[in-house]
């Protein structure tokens, strides 16, 4: 690691690391097809690609997490094995995971020095740790204090901590699989400044991730993945966006626009609704008033922490509010369980798909039919086949990449989860259906599919929608109405004619460009 | 997007091998090849009247398995079984005995259905103070199943000072006979102990695999908050989990006196570890969320037919413990094995 000089966007680096005919196969199924994959020094290689093409699974090969069924991996020239991820690491290798990997009831410090900690002959030295801990926090301008337990903290916050741990080992090669997916465009700025001065400094980056305009913003060379195979390889200078679309699925997507629905009486009222900060000073949501008619579309953005979350985990039911009312078609459902919302059709899709969205131990047709196994059960015994029948509905509505129902969760690649996600709570056909950043991790395809059906459904059967995005664009898509909140407020309410810029001003954040 | 669903049924991804059919019937092939070593060592170990007899014996802690199961599909313990059982029997004993009144100044017999039944309320009362403690009052289940073992072992010492209930077979004259009847009938040569278990173990598999409540449980015990955004009622179904617990223990309790036609207050002593073991032979995770009635019933065999073996051949009891514990913490080694694999 002497390389110091900083190298011209778009120059070739000399190549570091590469996988040459990497395959990987889980039983019959070929997550990869034998795969070349190069890794520039001191520049930052994208890898795109729908959901299940490959990429997560390239990326632990390259960090030895996973052993290739069959292929080379060569580091400087030199074929290597890599023994577990520790060895990859002490090879200078880390990875950001995509599905974070942290420790919920540790603090942040000890998280980011989990299994590397700074040891002296007195123990270890907490400290210097923490000291490392605020300044990593410093780098990423986010107020976290090192000594918070992390399952006090956001999934944005998560994920920030999930970053600085990878600094942290100030590895020489650094993987990014979907680092931002839970960041607002004000984190992912500050993110692209530490990539930026690590490519300067000579680390060589791989990044992944499905928002492709923000990811284009910091790429020197893109790689393309279908199915198991690369497909397309160019350096920034020859690409766009239209280039990585039309490699990835073949087709231009487009997010759609507001549909037509007749909009009924409101079904989703919330008055002057109040939920308390967990840390007990101030609230999250601050008196917050927001009436959504059948058929109506409504966006909410804003920046993390802004109470997008908290307010609907309290409409849902499982955070309590300290003022104010939730009304359903004009009723009060403050006194209902959540199973009772369910069944109402008032539904919530999680943000955080790991910790409330999946059951790891069922296959992937028991947790689609979860919610809704009352619609499959005839007297006192659930029916196998009108349980087939509402899981291979889903499986096709959601478009999951699956072997079939029977598969295990945990097989599924980050983006299929999270559709496995939506489609169990839209498999209780809802009537006001609350989505706490939904696209997290799906790909432009499934994105726009998803959006579709939301869409119909809005216009065939009065669905009312609410979900929530950090992505400016998502937001000018099928919406009628654009929320954006601040510090628990509605800080300005737009149509869907309003531009990205007004958007983001609204909500507190600095507009660049 | 045209490949993206790809519904095709999934015959291809089930590549079986001998190791994996090794590892996931381990329960099965341990209990084979128990009963083929012991039927070698022992002229007497196999015949159909021996399993008869070393069966009535796993009824005991299969039906303590049973609801031991279900507790550790919640992703919790239930310590207090043992004793539980325990203070039916005496309960049993206490109520065949006949029950004084002073007020009215006459003794009462119940009929041994009441006594049962009464007997099955009393296990379902002790298991929902469990449940109650630990869904509500969020005690942890390790904490709140062990005072319970202390408690309900407590009662039933005070409540026979220590002695046991014997002759518990009732009298024709006051209309209580037939307590035996549990411990001692056969239909069609099988014993009332086994028929319980198995219509126990038949009824609950049923439940687990085909009813809401099944999939609650499995849902709750892998992710509790998941379960619960997606309208599962998981405090309900913790609660009853503890509840069909001590149901459970309260019927084994009943065939265990009735078996000996005597209760007393230390009977079922370290029976919630036997129950443990035999949950955890048959490929549950304590964890929760994995396991099923079929792989709970194949470990009690394991675990029986292996303690009844050994005594027949004339091991002495000390071996008898180191075995069963190494045939533990094998099974235990085999499932991280088996899950362990899953997730690369
Ligand atoms: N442990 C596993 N067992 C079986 N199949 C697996 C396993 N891990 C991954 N797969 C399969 O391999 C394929 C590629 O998965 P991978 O996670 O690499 O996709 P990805 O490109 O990262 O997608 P995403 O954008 O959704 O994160 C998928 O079809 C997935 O189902
Ligand atoms: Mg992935």
């Amino acid at each position: 690691m002497t390389v110091h000089q900083t190298i011209r966007p778009g120059a070739t680096g000399e190549v570091v690391m590469s996988a040459r005919h990497v395959a990987k196969h889980y039983g019959a199924v070929k997550a990869l097809k034998g795969v070349n994959f190069d890794i520039h020094r001191g520049q930052v290689t994208t890898l795109f690609g729908e959901n299940g093409a490959g990429k997560s699974t390239l990326m632990k090969i390259l960090s030895g997490i996973v052993t290739p069924t069959s292929g080379q991996i060569l580091l400087d020239g030199q074929p290597v094995t890599f023994h577990g991820a520790n060895d990859a690491l002490a090879q200078g290798i880390s990875i950001i995971h995509q599905e974070l990997a942290l420790a919920p009831n540790l603090n942040v410090r000890d998280n980011i020095f989990m299994g590397r900690e700074i040891r002296t002959a007195r123990g270890v030295d907490f400290a210097e740790e923490e000291r490392v801990t605020r300044a990593l926090m410093e780098e990423l301008e986010e107020e976290i204090d090192p000594l918070t337990p992390v399952e006090e903290l956001r999934l944005g916050q998560q994920q920030i901590v999930e970053i600085a741990r990878a600094l942290q080992a100030r590895s020489r090669i650094l993987i990014m699989d979907e680092p931002t997916s839970a960041l607002s465009a004000s984190e992912v700025e500050v993110l692209f400044k530490v990539i930026n001065d690590l490519t300067a400094k000579g680390v060589s980056i791989v990044y992944i991730s499905h928002h492709l305009e923000e990811a284009l913003e910091v790429t020197d060379h893109a790689v393309v993945l279908r199915d198991g195979a690369m497909t397309a390889w160019a350096p920034r200078a020859e690409i766009d966006l239209e280039w990585i679309v039309r490699n990835m699925v073949g087709e231009n997507f487009d997010l759609g626009s507001p549909p037509e629905s007749e909009m009924g009486a409101p079904a989703l009222s919330i008055e002057e609704l109040c939920v308390p900060d967990p840390s007990g000073h101030g609230l999250v949501v601050d008196h917050m008033s927001l009436s959504v008619k059948a058929g109506e579309i409504v966006c909410i953005y804003g920046l993390m922490g802004a109470g997008r979350t908290e307010m609907m985990e309290c409409a849902a039911g499982r955070l309590a509010a300290s003022g104010g009312a939730v009304k359903l078609h004009g009723q009060d459902v403050s006194g209902l369980s959540i199973s009772q919302r369910i069944e109402a059709g008032l539904v919530l899709v999680p943000e955080d798909r790991q910790r409330d969205g999946l059951v790891q131990t069922m296959t992937v047709g028991q947790n689609l039919s979860l919610a809704s196994i009352g619609a499959f059960t005839r007297g006192l015994f659930t029916s196998r086949k009108a349980e087939r029948k509402v899981v291979e509905t889903s499986i096709r509505e959601v478009t999951v990449k699956t072997d079939g129902g029977g598969a295990m969760i945990g097989s599924l690649s980050g983006g299929n989860q999270q559709k496995v996600v939506i489609g169990k709570m839209l498999a209780t056909r809802p009537e006001v259906i609350l989505l706490d950043e939904p696209s997290r991790g799906i790909d432009i395809g499934a994105k726009a599919e998803v959006f579709k059906l939301l869409a119909q459904t809005a216009k065939e059967r009065g669905l009312a929608v609410v979900y929530s995005t950090s992505e400016v664009g998502e937001c000018l898509s099928i919406a009628h109405r654009i929320i954006v909140m601040h510090r628990g407020r509605i800080a300005a309410t737009f149509d869907h004619t309003a531009t990205k810029e007004q958007i983001m001003a609204a909500s507190g954040e600095a507009v660049h460009h | 997007m045209a490949d993206i669903t790809n519904s095709k049924p999934a015959t291809g991804g089930t590549s079986m091998n001998i190791g994996k059919i090794l590892l996931e019937g381990r329960a099965f092939f341990a209990l084979v090849a128990i009963i083929i070593v012991f039927s070698i060592l022992s002229p007497v170990y196999f015949s159909v009247g021996n399993f008869l007899i070393m069966s009535s014996h796993v009824a005991i802690f299969g039906l303590l398995a049973i609801g031991m199961l279900l507790v550790i599909l919640n992703g919790g313990i239930d310590l207090s079984v043992g004793s539980t059982l325990g203070l039916s029997g005496v309960v049993a004993g206490y109520l065949m005995q006949g029950v004084e009144i002073p007020a009215a100044g006459v003794i009462l017999y119940p009929p041994v259905w009441a006594v049962v039944l009464l007997t099955i309320c009393l296990g379902a009362f002790v298991g929902a103070i469990n449940g109650v403690l630990i869904a509500f009052f969020n005690v942890p289940a390790f904490v709140a199943t062990l005072g319970m073992l202390y408690v309900a072992r407590g009662v039933a010492l005070l409540m026979t000072n220590g002695l046991t209930y014997n002759n518990l077979g009732g009298d024709a004259a006051l209309g209580n006979t037939g307590f035996d009847w549990l411990g001692f009938n056969r239909i069609g040569g099988v014993p009332i102990g086994v028929i319980v278990l198995a219509l126990v173990a038949l009824t609950v598999g049923l439940v687990l695999a085909r009813t809401a409540f099944g999939r609650w449980l499995y849902a709750s015990g892998g992710n509790e908050r998941a379960a619960e955004l997606s309208g599962v009622p998981t405090r309900k179904v913790k609660v009853s989990v503890y509840v069909l617990s001590g149901i459970c223990a309260a019927i084994a309790g009943l065939v265990l006196s009735s078996q000996l036609t005597s209760a007393g207050p230390t009977a079922g002593t370290t029976y919630e570890l036997t129950a443990i073991a035999a949950v955890v032979i048959g490929g549950a995770a304590l964890t929760g969320g994995r396991g099923n009635v079929r792989g709970t019933m194949l470990g009690a065999f394991v675990i029986g037919f292996l303690s009844d073996g050994l005594v027949i051949i004339g091991v002495s009891a000390y071996w008898q413990t180191v075995f069963t514990g190494a045939v533990i913490v094998l099974a235990v080694l085999l499932n991280s094995l088996q899950y362990g694999r899953t997730g690369r």
